[in-house]
């Protein structure tokens, strides 16, 4: 597929006219993505981004209730229609922590800023073995080795191929990659050692990915998850919200995504990192990150919407408003760099929810 | 004493370290207490280390999950 020509048309008329009209709007989008079973415009997705999610409407059971509420419900609808009950746990480990040349920047491992991470080796296969194994006790069936690269050299990629191989041998989990911007040959290799799935994240819409990085461009990003899907793996790939950018850039990013058809999509949410020029930024609201969350379900409804980095501090104590607001996929336990929730206590909140957990049942 | 989430003199909690305590809700320690050295750290699922070259260990813990947590392998 080529690299998309295009930011995604965008009929200010039109977005305008169902902006000013929600219940019209999200009645449409139910439409569309319940009764047809299509996926929603270019021109919904603006919209939906762009609506007053704290106006009101009148509920079925006659208690009003906010754009917002309604977005999410439809999403959990969605999500159940689309996908299915299950939610999907996976865990990350930072193979390679920081030193890293690009200049991300929301991030923390850049050797670009002065941040409070300090460059760390590779991790050893004993490490990584063990910190697979801590995870599928905690429920996690996908494991994904992250590394600070631009992309991997020879070395890496052997320790790669090395690790997939043993974690596959020890554990019954998934293994996933992400190790930054892949050559077709990198690609073919890793698809025929096992790695069942590639993430690569957009982070940002095109229009707005230059105010984030200078040291590559989301050209090359898209061009990785193009050698991705050829090679055989499955895509992940999504990207940060609230990192400056505004609704309709949210709706950007989602429908570039769409176009891509992501098997997975992380959504994260910014988590300002002392030292990196986003370190002052201002995290999303709750109900910022919650109106995100539907959008990107509304506009990806097959794909595995996961919850990500920043989740703890942008929804707070909603975590469990994600789970049915559209998200069918967490990542449990610390992140890269960062410390999440106890997975015990997201294990407990799905229980407590009453939705199942992908695979939890093999392990008990 | 050194403040494990900046490295100022002081801890989370004295005045001037008022974020400091939030910042390590979150995050691990990332200077050593004992000689405000950066640590180094590396986070797992599970747990984290976070190490002191100078004071050659382990950096006392100040959340409760650390590497000693994680789960033996075999």
């Amino acid at each position: 597929m080529p690299v998309a020509a295009t930011t995604p048309e965008r009929n200010a008329a039109a977005v305008a006219a169902l902006v000013a009209d929600p219940e019209k709007l999200l009645r449409t989008v139910e439409e569309a993505l319940l009764d047809r079973r299509e996926t929603i415009s270019a021109d919904q997705a603006y919209a939906l981004a762009e609506v007053d999610v704290d106006a009101t409407l009148p509920g079925d059971d006659g208690e009003d209730r906010t754009v917002l509420d309604a977005m999410l419900d439809l999403a959990h609808r969605v999500r159940v229609a689309w996908t299915s009950e299950e939610v999907a746990l996976e865990s990350i480990v930072s193979g390679k922590t920081g030193g890293c040349p690009e200049d991300c920047a929301f991030c923390s491992q850049s050797s670009v800023f002065e941040t409070l991470v300090k460059p760390q080796p590779l991790l050893t296969e004993a490490e990584v073995l063990q910190a697979a194994a801590s995870a599928e006790a905690e429920g996690a069936t996908e494991f994904c080795i992250v590394y600070a690269v631009r992309g991997p050299d020879e070395r890496l990629m052997q320790n790669i191929l090395d690790l997939t191989a043993v974690v596959h041998e020890k554990t019954r989990m998934h293994v996933a990659v992400s190790a930054g911007i892949l050559t077709a040959e990198q690609a073919q290799r890793l698809h025929d050692a096992g790695v069942v799935k590639y993430n690569h994240n957009l982070e940002a819409a095109r229009s707005f990915f230059p105010s984030i990085a200078s040291t590559h461009t989301w050209e090359e990003r898209w061009e990785t998850l193009d050698l991705v899907r050829d090679h055989g793996m499955e895509v992940c790939s999504g990207g940060i919200v609230g990192m400056g950018e505004t609704p309709t850039q949210r709706a950007e990013l989602a429908l570039e995504l769409a176009e891509f058809r992501p098997t997975e999509t992380p959504l994260n949410f910014l988590n300002p990192r002392p030292g990196t020029p986003l370190g002052d930024a201002e995290p999303l609201t709750p109900r910022e990150a919650l109106h995100a969350i539907a959008l990107f379900r509304l506009v990806l409804p097959w794909t595995l919407l996961r919850l990500a980095g920043g989740r703890e501090i942008a929804l707070q104590d909603l975590q469990s408003a994600g789970l049915l607001g559209g998200v069918n996929g967490l990542i449990i336990g610390n992140y890269l760099t960062t410390l999440g929730r106890a997975p015990q206590d997201d294990v407990k909140m799905l229980r407590d929810l009453d939705i199942p957990v992908r695979g939890l049942q093999d392990l008990l | 004493m050194w403040c494990a989430a900046c490295g100022r003199t002081g801890s989370a909690g004295d005045d001037g370290h008022e974020r400091c305590t939030a910042a390590l809700e979150l995050d691990t320690p990332r200077f050593c207490t004992r000689c405000g050295r950066r640590l180094d750290v590396q986070v797992y699922p599970t747990g984290f280390s976070a190490t002191c070259r100078r004071c050659d260990g382990v950096h006392p813990r100040d959340r409760g999950r650390s590497m000693e947590d994680h789960d033996p392998t075999d």
